[in-house]
């Protein structure tokens, strides 16, 4: 059997390091050996295929999993999974979670001094459809305060995790707003040297996917690791 | 070609994955009945300084027990598929650190070249504290095939490969393995840069 095609490496000031001692917890839980460099075999390049539903029923609907509307500015959050090569990525699972409108999440461990809303839960997932795209209505998660320093608030986010072809592809992430003054101040969001590549965990306001009189629209496209180009690819 | 896009950088899965990464069911990887032998894989989550790492994610990918992925990029068709095995798993760590995998041998698989490796179980793992997620994987320590393993062979310090290895314990039904994942000092896990 032939090797399979690896994928492209991101420059490294691309992605964040694993320590990052503004981001106070990174100082434990990233390792101090080198990491050990391994070419692309099938255990790398293969990965979970999301057909025939096999991750349960879509969810793409955070406003109406409740009794009444939750609280906060309704939104829609649309755009594309696609390769660094530009194309789509069709049919893999992406998942989203984030706190309501107030700042608080609904799990246990969220102590935020700030009211739970009984009518938000604050989750989805979706498979993506033929042109790598999807779409959610949800509500606009507020910032809330952590213990990294004093007086440290995250910025409004939402949290991504998306599959894409093959085990190399996995990514987890955060989406934020644009104009933001909290991301200037942020050690998560900071933690990418790249401005460019920063950048991209910034959703764009989006008159287009705007509903009249109904919700305001963001479009939000997340980009995965690519195939290298081979001199046998089409140009 | 096309200028390429940069990838979207990653960002901490954060303590409340578990609201949107939910599913505790995709923790037994054998619902579905698939041929193999079970397995049982145990194993603790520790930081830098020894202490448990709750709310860890561990997620895992493996091919069937005859050694062939289901997806469309493995095209090793003398090798069957089996309808009954997705081969993707995932548990979140409990409040000791403790996870519990239930699932089944994989089978060897090919590696570059003509190479072949040795059964492993590829793992990613997510945590607060993370910013990218890292990766490893979990070899038999009791396999014979490790000696030929490709990656395996390549680590010099004996120390380090056997931070790859999951070990037997007891002699129950499903064999149970151990298998802990350290993020860093003494006993540091080998972490993969793929």
């Amino acid at each position: 059997m032939t090797s399979p095609a690896p994928f492209s490496r991101p420059r490294p000031d691309t992605q964040p390091p694993y320590l990052y001692p503004d981001y106070a917890s990174t100082v434990k839980r990233s390792p101090k050996r080198p990491l050990l460099r391994l070419d692309h075999t099938l255990s790398e390049t293969t990965g979970p295929v999301f057909a025939d539903r096999w991750a349960g029923p879509d969810a793409t609907d955070l406003t109406s999993q409740h009794k009444s509307a939750p609280l906060g500015e309704r939104i829609i959050v649309a755009g594309r999974v696609l390769d660094e090569n530009g194309r789509p990525v069709p049919g893999t699972l992406l998942e989203l979670w984030q706190c309501n409108a107030a700042g608080r999440y609904h799990h246990p461990v969220d102590q935020h001094d700030a009211p739970l809303d009984p009518n938000f839960t604050g989750a989805g997932q979706v498979v993506t459809g033929t042109d790598g795209e999807y779409r959610f209505l949800t509500i606009k998660p507020g910032a809330y305060p952590w213990r990294n320093t004093p007086n440290a608030w995250r910025p409004a986010h939402i949290h991504f995790s998306v599959f894409g072809a093959g085990f190399v592809t996995r990514l987890v992430t955060q989406m934020y707003f644009p104009g933001d003054p909290l991301l200037a101040h942020d050690p998560i969001f900071q933690s990418t040297a790249d401005r460019e590549a920063r950048d991209r965990l910034i959703c764009d306001y989006d008159p287009e996917l705007s509903e009249a009189e109904w919700a305001l629209g963001y479009h939000f496209d997340l980009v995965l690791r690519g195939r290298e180009a081979t001199p046998t690819d089409p140009v | 070609m096309a200028e390429k896009l940069i990838p979207t950088p990653s960002q901490t899965v954060g303590p409340f994955f578990h609201l949107g990464m939910a599913h505790p069911e995709w923790a037994d990887l054998t619902a579905g009945d698939p041929a193999g032998e079970r397995i049982v894989i145990e194993g603790r989550v520790i930081d830098g300084d020894g202490a448990a790492v709750p709310a860890a994610c561990v997620e895992v990918w493996q091919a069937n027990a005859a050694g062939r992925y289901n997806h469309p990029d493995d095209t090793q068709t003398d090798k069957p598929l089996d309808p009954k095995f997705h081969g993707f798993g995932r548990v979140a760590s409990d409040a000791e650190g403790r996870f519990r995998i239930v699932t089944i041998r994989p089978g060897p698989v090919p590696g570059r070249g003509n190479a072949l490796q040795a059964p492993h179980i590829n793992v990613t793992l997510f945590a607060r504290g993370l910013l990218k997620h890292l990766h490893t994987r979990i070899y038999f320590a009791d396999e014979p095939a490790n000696a030929t393993d490709p990656l395996l062979s390549s680590i010099e310090d004996a120390s380090v490969r056997a931070t790859l290895l999951a070990r037997p314990a007891g002699d129950g039904s499903p064999k149970l393995y151990r298998f802990d994942i350290v993020m860093q000092g003494e006993n540091e896990t080998a972490f993969l840069d793929i």
